[in-house]
């Protein structure tokens, strides 16, 4: 058998025989005729025959797109999102949608309609999320790589619990056309890879100025961030914002990190400590813009023309909210009712405008100290992955497991996460933050770091 | 002085576009069948992000500018959330702070006197899509939903409430209409291209909005109806509340749809995907572009064609019709060309609820305005060749011969003058008693005789001459 098909058949057989639950839909035809165009010639592309799996809230023609959510049931979209475009033009083998958190609200990827995906590290473990499908999938080896969406550390977060390099691109580098908003301001597509230059050359395909996105900005073909492979770390200022570390964080993150950078400092690199000093107040500004979008959102969500239809039809109001309240998981519902509440008329400006202006000072935070450091370093996760279960009861704690990413999605730069040592089995990651398109300055601190490291491992059979 | 107070919020759709507002599906969907003109923009598909349309916003400002509006350096788009089967997303992509224009006048006439009405606002938004029910709203089981219209970019205007009459409220939409055609931004005689909501109050009392008025007519009558209903309840006592009626058009009268107690909330905030619009420096050009716009028109007409004030009024309060005569006075004597546009051509198309547009083409007017001041027909049958070329068609000088209508020669009006003279001694001794009646009596004869064919004024001439003689 011909040498890409035969390696498609065998990801495919690896996703079919797996425990992981890391995939909502498997599209093996689709990925064996791209594989067999590759083997032929007929197929060209940057990344011909790579197997790449994209999170199920990314829109794929004629493929069931869910978002992790029963509402969403039967949905099979009429085009390919602008990203999935861009990976089909450059000859990537899509083996599947995989599963996520439903509509992507969720640290754990345990709130989809369609299962948790287990951890491959610990199938005990929930994999983080809400990219938890795609972070998974990349780990288990059932792919090359994937595509994840980032609202508030949903690539970086599965990124550090499976041990494998995530990236949260500038907000505007990447189309959000054909992506399933939950909160648009803030969310990316990122790449996820099991090493820096995967994922840079997943980020050079899908990024890029996209006519169909208002908010996307840049050249039509993007940068050339695989230029940016570049081992060197001399020059380099890493900023260490100490508002990450300490209370909250688990002590082996902390060692972890702190290893990171001292690694660095003797590949040449200069560190020193930094202030952001509104962090404290990002992760409430994050969650009550987040939840205002989102319940805007998600308000198309009503049966009538696509998704869940079920019972009788009786008026419109009884219809639609019948079909709300049985399609809508909680984690969704409480985010729609908590949005709806915020953007009512006399909360308005006590809740969405205050968060707007703390974005605000959140931006500024990080502007200020990218006038003295090339990069920042912090905890991707303050721990590594909890267990299934541990948290779903208690959203406040879930929440709380966001602190170190959700800064990032509010100022709108790039962060990539990479791993950087273990707490017992379990991976652990550092994420390396830029200023507005610095991905070439993170992509090289990210790419240096690994050249000279020993922790992109591969968990054990499952 | 009325203690009436009304206030207009008029949408119009943009139908002059190409495209939508927020996607590249056009906006030509007269006579299409239901959902083909969708994309999953337009369609509010999960993913789909709009794009604003930057004629449309030009098209804003064109109209902003027309209305004497300050226009804005920066724009921006709301979200106004609500559940309703016509709004594909669960909101309506709109403005709310910083409209595109605000701050503009537009005065209207007024029996004797102009209005100036304020305008408060324009802004842009999308049109939803169309509710079909089977048969009526209240009996149907069911309700379809025609998407074409999803997308549709409209312009609301919003004015002070400063009009004091249902009259007025008609003549301030006919008047918006008109300017929007001279900027052919859009058509008025497309189905759906108009909407108002009125608030109406009587002074001192409770104001009450009135949604779904759709037609030109509707606005008068809608208004009237509710005019009447406030004052009788305000005869009898009772209190008028505050809250929102819906126009039904087929039975003539508003009816509660809710309460200020039912207010809706619509939780307006900026739309995330369409990001902040810089519109600084458009300006210029586009006032640059304005065309002629009605009053200079009118004025003009006046100056350059020596036409009356109300000539010059009828004919500029529809481009078309200012357009038709203009191309008819390049031929003609304008003043003559006036009297037979305004008053004729535009008589005729009136009581025939017909358009300018879908009138003989101008050329044929010239022809019959021609024959007229050569004296081969008359009057008479200058408006009977109009009226067959309204109802028929056809070829003027076809017509003229086919209805016979060319005028008799001089010698055979003689004739028949003589004629009529001989058989009617009586009338002419009437006259020469001091009948003067007499006159207009043997005129008719006359005309009689000659099947109407006869120069009036000619006839005239001739009894005067003849009777004078014998």
């Amino acid at each position: 058998m011909p040498l890409y098909e035969e390696s498609v058949h065998k990801t495919l057989d690896r996703i079919r025989r797996s425990k992981l639950n890391a995939f909502i839909t498997i599209t093996g035809e689709d990925a064996i005729r791209t594989a067999r165009g590759v083997d032929d010639g007929a197929v060209k592309g940057r990344l011909a025959g790579m197997t790449v799996a994209v999170k199920d809230c990314i829109t794929t023609r004629d493929v069931p797109t869910t978002c992790g959510s029963k509402i969403l049931s039967g949905y099979v979209p009429p085009f390919d999102a602008e990203v999935v475009a861009r990976l089909k033009k450059e000859g990537a083998a899509i083996v599947g949608k995989t599963n996520m958190d439903e509509f992507a609200m969720g640290t754990t990827t345990e709130s989809s309609y369609y299962g948790p995906t287990k951890n491959p590290w610990d199938l005990t473990r929930v994999p983080g999320g809400s990219s938890g499908g795609s972070g998974a999938a990349v780990a288990g080896l059932e792919c090359r790589m994937a595509l994840g969406t980032d609202t508030g550390g949903s690539v970086r977060c599965p990124a550090s619990f499976c041990g494998v390099v995530g990236i949260k691109p500038t907000y505007g580098l990447v189309s959000r056309y054909g992506v399933i908003a939950y909160a648009n301001s803030l969310e990316q597509v990122g790449p996820m890879a099991r090493n820096v230059s995967d994922a840079a050359l997943l980020l050079d395909v899908i990024s890029g100025h996209d006519p169909k996105d208002s908010t996307s900005v840049g050249e039509a073909d993007g940068a050339h961030y695989t230029d940016h492979l570049v081992e060197n770390a001399r020059g380099l200022t890493i900023g260490v914002p100490k508002e990450y570390f300490g209370e909250g964080t688990d002590k082996r993150v902390e060692d972890a990190v702190w290893n990171a950078i001292m690694k660095l400092n003797k590949l040449g690199a200069d560190y020193r400590e930094v202030s952001l000093p509104h962090t404290k107040y990002a992760l409430s500004a994050y969650y009550i813009i987040a939840m205002c979008e989102a319940s805007s959102n998600l308000a198309r969500f009503d049966g009538l023309r696509y998704g869940l239809r079920t019972g009788k039809d009786e008026n419109w109001h009884t219809t639609f909210s019948r079909i709300r309240a049985e399609g809508f998981g909680e984690e969704v519902k409480r985010r729609i009712m908590l949005g709806t509440y915020a953007l009512s008329e006399g909360y308005y400006g006590k809740y969405y405008l205050k968060a707007l202006k703390v974005r605000t000072l959140i931006k500024r935070d990080f502007e200020r100290a990218f006038k003295d450091v090339d990069v920042l370093a912090a905890p991707t996760m303050p721990f590594p992955a909890f267990r299934l279960g541990e948290r779903m009861d208690d959203p406040l704690s879930m929440y709380m497991a966001d602190v170190d990413t959700v800064p990032v999605n509010l100022a709108g730069v790039p962060s990539v996460s990479v791993p950087c040592g273990f707490a017992g089995k379990l991976p652990v990651g550092v994420q390396f933050i830029g200023g507005f398109f610095d991905e070439p300055k993170i992509i090289r601190t990210a790419y240096t770091f690994e050249l000279n490291t020993d922790f992109q491992k591969l968990p054990g059979e499952f | 002085m009325s203690d009436v107070i009304i206030g207009l919020e008029v949408h119009c759709q943009l139908n002059k576009l190409n495209s939508k507002l927020f996607c590249g599906c056009s906006t030509r969907q007269q006579g299409l069948e239901p959902n083909v003109m969708t994309c999953p923009v337009c369609l509010g598909l999960p993913g789909a992000l709009p794009v604003i349309n930057k004629k449309a916003v030009e098209y804003a400002i064109m109209v902003g500018l027309a209305l004497k509006c300050k226009v804005a350096e920066h724009t921006q788009f709301y979200r106004k959330n609500y559940y309703y089967p016509d709004l594909p997303r669960g909101f309506q992509i709109t403005q709310y702070d910083y409209p595109i224009a605000s701050e503009g006048v537009l005065t209207v006439d007024t029996d004797g006197e102009e209005r100036t009405v304020r305008i408060r606002r324009v802004h842009m938004e999308e049109d939803p899509g169309r509710l079909v029910h089977q048969g009526s709203i209240e009996t149907s089981k069911f309700v379809l939903v025609d998407y074409n219209r999803s997308g549709m970019p409209l312009i609301e205007v919003v004015t002070e409430p400063d009009l004091r009459s249902p009259k007025e409220a008609r003549r301030f939409i006919n008047k918006l209409r008109n300017i929007l055609e001279y900027l052919d931004v859009f058509d008025g005689s497309l189905e759906g291209a108009l909407r108002v909501d009125a608030n109406v109050s009587l002074k001192g009392g409770s104001r009450v909005e009135i949604k779904n008025i759709s037609s030109y007519k509707g606005v008068e009558r809608a208004l009237l109806f509710e005019i009447s209903r406030q004052h009788s309840m305000k005869r009898r006592g009772v209190k008028v509340i505050q809250e929102t009626r819906h126009y039904d058009d087929e039975r003539n009268c508003t009816i509660t749809l809710r309460t200020k107690e039912q207010a809706e909330e619509y939780r307006y905030y900026p739309e995330p995907d369409l990001v902040p619009l810089s519109v600084k420096g458009w300006e210029p050009r586009l006032r640059a572009s304005l065309p002629e716009l009605p009053d200079a028109k009118r004025e003009r007409f006046k100056v350059q064609y020596g036409v009356s004030d109300n000539h010059a009024r009828v004919m500029t309060a529809e481009i078309r019709v200012a357009n038709y005569y203009e191309r008819v006075a390049e031929k003609c004597e304008p003043r003559m060309a006036a009297t037979w546009v305004a008053d004729c051509l535009k008589g005729e198309l009136n009581y025939r609820d017909r358009d300018v547009k879908d009138a003989f083409p101008p050329g044929k007017m010239i022809y019959i305005l021609e024959q007229l001041k050569s004296g081969a027909i008359t009057d008479k049958g200058a408006v009977e060749v109009i009226r067959t070329l309204l109802d028929e068609d056809g070829d003027p000088k076809v017509i003229i011969l086919a209805k016979n209508l060319a005028k008799v020669e001089t010698n055979i009006t003689k004739v028949a003058v003589a004629q009529v003279l001989k058989e009617n001694e009586t009338a002419i001794r009437d006259l020469r008693a001091g009948k003067i009646q007499a006159f207009n009596f043997l005129v008719g004869k006359v005309m009689e005789k000659t099947s109407g064919r006869a120069d009036p004024t000619e006839v005239n001439l001739l009894l005067r001459e003849l009777l004078e003689c014998t």
